[in-house]
């Protein structure tokens, strides 16, 4: 049957034109009940056999009820097309949540298209409004389902609109609204998903009348959309996104294009119930409201920060003002009021006339908001008294553990269970009556403070997908266990490099290797160089669940005590990861060098390569540095064997799975036996295996204390460890060495072409074994074993990046890195003149250059230099090569024209795509068809830029959380670093610890006046000159951690 | 955005290997010598044919066969009042973009020169066109129906004389070209003028990640790959093959097939209407007698 459907709609240029479209009505559309009697053939039935109430739901039920939808209680549901496409049209997100349900083989939820059907098509009548015409489409449907399958099944129909309940009921179809159904299932938490329909929309008189007391109007009214739209193309409103500070949840900055510049917005009445991250349309406030740019307080609660390679935002320079006093008599808890207040007149004092009248910077008003950017947010509930009465039924505040969200007010029938609960609530409204939003809570994370419940926070936050992979994802695995077949070698893309001496180098305890090595010297004096990828893309085919689901995660995501894989656990521990001693598939770029590392050929090829060594850091450093101390570790080793078979020769087997942790348990337990210490011996088979043994010379002299009387036994062990070792492992030292060699003159060119040497902050923590918690902290030492490695993997990347260019043009995954702008480099400048130090910025290599000649009095300022500098770099991003123009492709850091991510495919979803760029390049596969496709090429590095951001948030945010859990117990006192000055404090950074936060000079209740910012020296005085702090100088703080506000504990910094 | 939803249904309710519905009408130019309308959904082409006749033009006069020449036009009000959207994404203006389809349908037609091709189909040299140079839309369109009903047209049995096929498009919804040529076809059968075998044509595209047939103009515009075939059914020749946009040469293959399956759906249509046209013709000349 055919229909035509005719519309009327408006072109983007404002023209209005008829639309005639078909509609086809079908009559093999299926109801998708397993029962149906009337013919319907389907498949695979998608509603439940067993259950006989079938629901219908409306479309604002889908729209606001979303998350009790996703709970299983809600089931055996049929979802119209009409009210499909009507969610599609309003809000995205819910109907992408939405069709994630349909598709959900485990949920019964079933897509019936009635708009397509021929008996359920609903055709508008005259003077019908869009809405009721869907209303009746839904109901129509119902009514068929009804009629369709019999009195044997009953069809309910959930809707919150009383006129369309009311007609339903009329028309004869069973109807309900969402809260009877829910309190029928007799699940009492489940009401607690329910949306609380928004207060009807009162007007003035009513208010007064009502609760004049309570119910005053707080917020302004939103503008109505017309008037935004005219308000924004006359240039009297001003669109952007609005970013609220993360250090201070009363000021916000909206980035406007229209004036260029970012308009500051002060205060929650200001902001007018915008979010972070809404799009919202501003007005500007009068200059003479405008706030200036100069004064520097700190807000109370600047967030405790670990500084990896953090770019500070422009809206953390800026500071709080002080909010209007209405914020401030319900978020006392949040704020240094006082001091805040007085932040201007700090700075009138110290500063001259002319300065004030400065231009400052445009202050505006939030006056409606375009697009709302809400979503649901992890945090727990202001602790309160349970009230009595009211049927269980609580009213409570949430609050939520990112600052920059307002609290949210929820309603709650378990609200005993939820006090102590990290808990996730969504907004549904936010009228113009209250002071905050009104959310609904959505489920229970776990208990607050649990290690495992806030690291399920910060993945939820960084937007994680820790979810185990699904059925059909592992069913992409290659059979277990999995071997080099004869195929593979007989293959003759691939080429058997099993004879060459390859071997790893990783930090400690890595199960992912996705890179080797190996250094050969050529008869005619040069060496040949080879870095062997793991072949992951023979195992991940392009189009299978696997790829979509590593294509998703985009990178691997390690956190303190966890790793998050992007591929199962069989390809990223085993298959792909390149071993010691079991061969693997490779992917092989392969140069020969002269003895000055220049190169003189590149190739690349798939190959199967044998690694014969795995070490870590430590011991390739300590194999290049010294034989001896890397044979003591050996001898520590054997050692250690020997006691445990001393002591029991059955205990031998584990040995080769020690932690370093445990290994003073072990001397404890073992209990020597000197007549035995010749079987001990006979028993150690030194092998490549004690190579990946991990451990310390510290460990051995401990042993040597405890075991002294055995002198004799030791020596000999000692000897006979040493010839054997030497022999063995010659070779290898030999190749570490020619590499490391190679290494330092590669990496010297590198610093001449300008290079940036640039330093992070990371640390390391110690863990325990059993209970996870973090023994010690630390920073990450860099040894030039890891710069080696790193090297190779530049000059790798670099050359395939070259090579994927030269044959992909449009469509190839490089990485680029934007050289930073003045402006981003102006808090380093202004710090580095502070000290007396001139940088040079005009380029890479004038800003390598100057950083170099950047010597203080003491060792750690270079470094303190370099990590500020690096501060102020750009992120690096993905980008696909035809989006952009060659000049672009450069890499600042690295000062490449070209550069690019092969090396880790194992971890990183951008490798992947490199590899299968490469292999295209050699002829070797065809390019799958998404590389034609420059859209979803562009979408996909987005997505990898966004995910690797969120991975980088996530260690951080690990980090944090560890660092809390680590000095929760332990408040030290340590030396640290001033890096930016405040006008009540300045915010230090620890080198021992990596971390960074505020100390305060005044505390709360003081008005701060008797200290004085100097601006240009970048110091801070007290008024009778007798104490100052000026940048970069150390202080000794106490750090400890304290709990302000119930539920966020914080590290709080003091001076001693 | 989603042109095929999860349930397998296109936007005008359509499944993917699906057509629009079919209307044709034979005779409804009566001055000319034959003519026919032809309507697949919201596309509807009327076309009238000329001839066989005397070569207007002396000096284009051929002695070994007849001169066909083709006139395709759009009505003013065939597009109401949306404009036209120039394809493909590359170059601007109001010409279609066969530059980026060059590449590949030439491959294809390089690959069935001589050999077999994996469907069975033969190309026949003289007969494929692909438009490139031409300075209009419907210059293009002109010669692309002229080529397609030439080589289904036996010329040689009509020397000295010349065939006019007038096409013109009442009602644009993506497929104009396909329908034309079925307009065209039909139109010379009612002409009586001899042919090799009807020319049937449909468009098929790949869309979100399915071959989809006979596009309308929404998923026309859609930006996707858009492959216009048309056949000879009985001799099982390609006449006809255009693309826009690029396709990995497997998919193509499959989309072409889909085009193909078209194509020999819309001949027992054409057949249908032939018959019943000559059936009518019959009964009215048996009551004339």
């Amino acid at each position: 049957m055919l229909k035509n459907k005719a519309f009327s709609r408006q072109t983007r240029q404002g023209r209005i034109i008829k639309e005639v479209r078909e509609h086809y009505l079908r009559d093999d559309i299926y109801c998708g009940a397993p029962y149906c009697k009337n013919g319907c053939k389907v498949s695979s039935p998608c509603l439940s056999d067993s259950h006989f109430t079938i629901l219908v739901l409306d479309t604002n039920v889908v729209l606001n009820q979303i998350d009790l939808l996703e709970n299983q209680a809600i089931d055996n549901v049929v979802v119209l097309s009409v009210v499909l496409s009507e969610v599609k049209n309003k809000n995205i997100a819910v109907y992408n949540r939405l069709r994630a349900l349909c598709s959900n083989s485990l949920r019964k939820f079933f897509v019936f298209s009635n708009e397509n059907h021929k008996d359920t098509y609903v055709k508008a009548m005259a003077g019908e409004s869009p809405n009721d015409r869907n209303d009746r489409a839904i109901r129509v449907a119902a009514k068929w389902y009804q009629d369709h399958l019999g009195s044997a099944v009953s069809v309910l129909l959930i809707t919150n609109d009383r006129e369309n309940k009311k007609k339903a009921i009329e028309e004869g179809i069973s109807a309900e609204t969402v809260e009877c159904y829910v309190k029928s299932l007799g699940q009492p938490e489940l009401l607690d998903l329910i949306v609380q329909p928004p207060s009807e929309d009162v007007n003035m008189a009513d208010v007064e009348d009502l609760r004049p007391s309570k119910r005053k109007v707080i917020y302004n009214e939103h503008k109505p959309m017309s008037e935004i739209t005219s308000g924004l193309l006359r240039g009297l409103l001003h669109q952007g996104k609005l970013c609220v500070n993360r250090f201070n949840p009363f000021e916000a900055y909206v980035g406007s294009e229209s004036i260029g510049d970012e308009i500051i917005i002060y205060g929650r009445a200001n902001m007018n119930r915008a979010f972070d991250g809404d799009i919202v349309a501003v007005e500007l406030l009068p200059p003479e409201q405008w706030h200036e740019e100069k004064s520097l307080a700190l807000a109370d609660e600047v967030v405790l920060k670990m500084a990896i390679k953090h770019v500070p935002s422009r809206a953390e320079t800026v500071a709080w003002h002080g909010t209007s006093s209405r914020d401030d008599e319900e978020e006392d808890v949040h704020l240094a009021p006082n001091t805040a207040d007085d932040a201007p007149r700090v700075l009138n004092q110290g500063q001259t006339a002319p300065e004030e009248m400065k231009p400052s910077r445009p202050t505006g008003c939030v006056v409606g908001i375009i697009k709302r950017n809400w979503h649901s947010y992890c945090g727990s509930l202001e602790p309160m008294p349970m009230p009595a009465g009211d049927g269980g039924r609580a009213h409570a505040l949430f609050v939520s553990k990112d600052r920059r969200i307002p609290k949210i007010r929820i309603q709650t029938r378990q609200l005993g269970n939820l006090l102590d609960k990290r808990i996730i609530v969504a907004v549904d409204s936010w009228d113009r009556l209250s002071r905050y939003p009104t959310g609904h809570y959505v489920r229970t994370i776990g208990e607050i403070g649990d290690r495992d419940t806030e690291t399920e926070v910060v993945l939820i936050e960084n937007d994680i997908d820790a979810r185990p992979f699904s059925a059909q994802v592992l069913a992409c695995l290659p059979p277990l266990p999995w071997s080099v077949s004869s195929q593979d070698l007989t293959n003759p893309i691939r080429q058997d490099l099993r004879h060459l001496r390859v071997c790893s180098v990783d930090p400690p305890g890595c199960r992912d290797i996705d890179d080797a090595l190996h250094c050969m010297a050529l008869s005619n004096g040069n060496f040949e160089v080879g870095v062997h990828i793991a072949d992951v893309t023979n195992f991940v085919h392009p189009g299978t669940p696997l790829d979509d689901e590593a294509s998703q995660r985009g990178t691997s995501v390690y956190l303190v005590e966890r790793r998050i894989d992007m591929l199962p656990k069989p390809l990223t521990e085993d298959i792909c990861s390149l071993r010691s001693d079991v061969e693997r598939l490779a992917f092989s770029v392969i140069w020969e060098m002269t003895p000055d590392a220049e190169i003189i050929s590149t190739r690349y090829t798939k190959s199967v390569i044998k690694s014969c060594a795995a070490l870590s850091y430590v011991e390739a450093q300590a194999r290049m540095d010294d034989r001896c101390s890397h044979l003591m570790f050996l001898f520590t080793f054997c050692l250690l064997g020997s006691f445990l078979v001393i002591s029991d020769s059955k205990a031998l087997s584990p040995l080769k799975h020690l932690e370093p942790n445990s290994f003073s348990s072990v001397l404890e337990i073992a209990k020597p036996n000197p007549s035995r210490y010749n079987e001990a011996f006979n028993k150690i088979k030194l092998g490549p295996s004690f190579l990946a043994l991990r451990g310390g010379p510290m460990v051995m002299l401990e042993a040597r204390g405890v075991h002294v009387a055995y002198t004799k036994a030791i020596k000999d062990l000692y000897n006979g460890a040493k010839n054997r070792v030497s022999r063995l492992v010659d070779p290898i030292t030999s190749d570490l060495r020619n590499l490391n060699g190679l290494a330092k003159i590669m990496r010297q060119r590198r610093i001449d072409r300008g290079a940036l040497t640039l330093a992070s902050a990371e640390v390391k923590f110690q863990i325990d074994t059993e209970t996870h918690d973090p023994l010690d902290i630390g920073m990450y030492q860099i040894r030039e074993a890891n710069q080696m490695v790193e090297e190779f993997m530049l000059a790798a990347n670099v050359a395939v990046a070259e090579k994927i260019l030269k044959h992909f043009p449009v469509c190839s995954l490089l990485r680029r890195h934007p050289s930073p702008t003045k402006e981003m480099l102006e808090p380093l400048l202004r710090t580095a003149e502070a000290v007396g130090l001139s940088l040079d910025v005009t380029s890479s290599k004038a800003l390598a250059d100057s950083l170099d000649l950047a010597k203080g009095d003491d060792p750690y300022f270079n470094k303190l230099i370099r990590i500020l500098a690096t501060r102020c770099m750009t992120q690096a991003v993905y980008f696909c090569s035809g989006d952009l123009s060659p000049p672009e492709y450069l890499h600042y850091g690295l000062a490449s024209p070209l550069y690019t991510h092969f090396t880790s495919p194992i971890r990183r979803y951008a490798d992947v795509i490199v590899h299968r760029l490469l292999a295209a390049s050699l002829g070797i596969y065809q390019l799958p068809g998404v590389f034609q496709d420059r859209p979803k090429l562009t979408s996909i590095s987005d997505n990898l830029n966004y995910r690797h951001r969120n991975a980088q948030m996530a260690s951080r945010a690990s980090v944090e959380l560890h660092t809390l859990i680590f000095f929760r117990k332990r408040p030290t006192d340590t030396e640290a670093r001033i890096v930016k000055i405040r006008s009540n404090g300045f915010i230090v950074f620890v080198p021992k610890y990596g971390i960074e936060g505020p100390v305060y000079l005044t505390s709360k209740g003081d008005n701060g006046g008797e200290w004085v910012v100097d601006e240009k020296q970048q110091k801070i005085r007290k008024l009778d000159g007798s104490v100052s702090y000026g940048v970069l100088g150390t202080v000794r703080i106490h750090m400890e951690v304290v709990e302000p506000q119930p539920n966020r504990p914080k590290l709080q910094l003091t001076l001693v | 955005m989603e042109y095929v939803n999860p349930e397998g249904l296109r936007l005008d309710g359509r499944r993917p290997m699906e057509m629009r519905q079919l209307r044709a009408e034979i005779g409804v130019v009566s001055r000319a010598d034959g003519s026919a309308s032809f309507e697949m959904g919201n596309t509807k082409v009327i076309a009238a044919v000329y001839g066989p006749r005397e070569v207007q033009n002396r000096s284009q006069q051929m002695n070994d066969q007849a001169l066909v020449r083709c006139e395709y036009s759009m009505a003013n009000f065939s597009t109401g009042d949306r404009r036209r959207k120039t394809k493909g994404d590359r170059t601007g203006g109001g010409k279609r973009t066969v530059i980026p389809a060059l590449n590949c349908s030439y491959l294809v037609v390089q690959k069935m020169e001589g050999i077999q091709s994996t469907n069975g189909y033969w190309m026949d040299k003289k007969t494929y066109s692909i438009g490139v140079g031409f300075s209009g839309r419907s210059t293009e369109i002109s010669l692309v129906i002229r080529q397609t009903m030439e080589a289904c047209i036996l010329t040689h049995l009509m020397p000295r004389s010349q065939i006019d096929i007038y096409v013109q498009v009442l009602q644009a919804d993506g497929g104009t070209r396909s329908a034309c040529i079925n307009a065209a076809t039909l139109a010379l059968a009612d002409a009586g003028i001899p042919m090799r075998d009807l020319v049937t044509s449909c468009s098929a595209g790949y869309l979100n990640s399915t071959p989809l047939l006979d596009l309308n103009y929404l998923e026309d515009s859609a930006g996707g790959a858009d492959v216009t075939v048309g056949i000879l059914p009985k001799l099982d020749k390609v006449t006809l093959l255009q693309m826009d946009a690029k396709l990995p040469m497997d998919i193509f293959e499959n989309v072409m097939q889909l085009a193909v399956e078209g194509c020999k759906a819309v001949e027992s249509h054409i057949r249908e209407i032939l018959l019943e046209n000559a059936q009518t013709l019959v009964i009215r000349q048996g009551y004339g007698s």
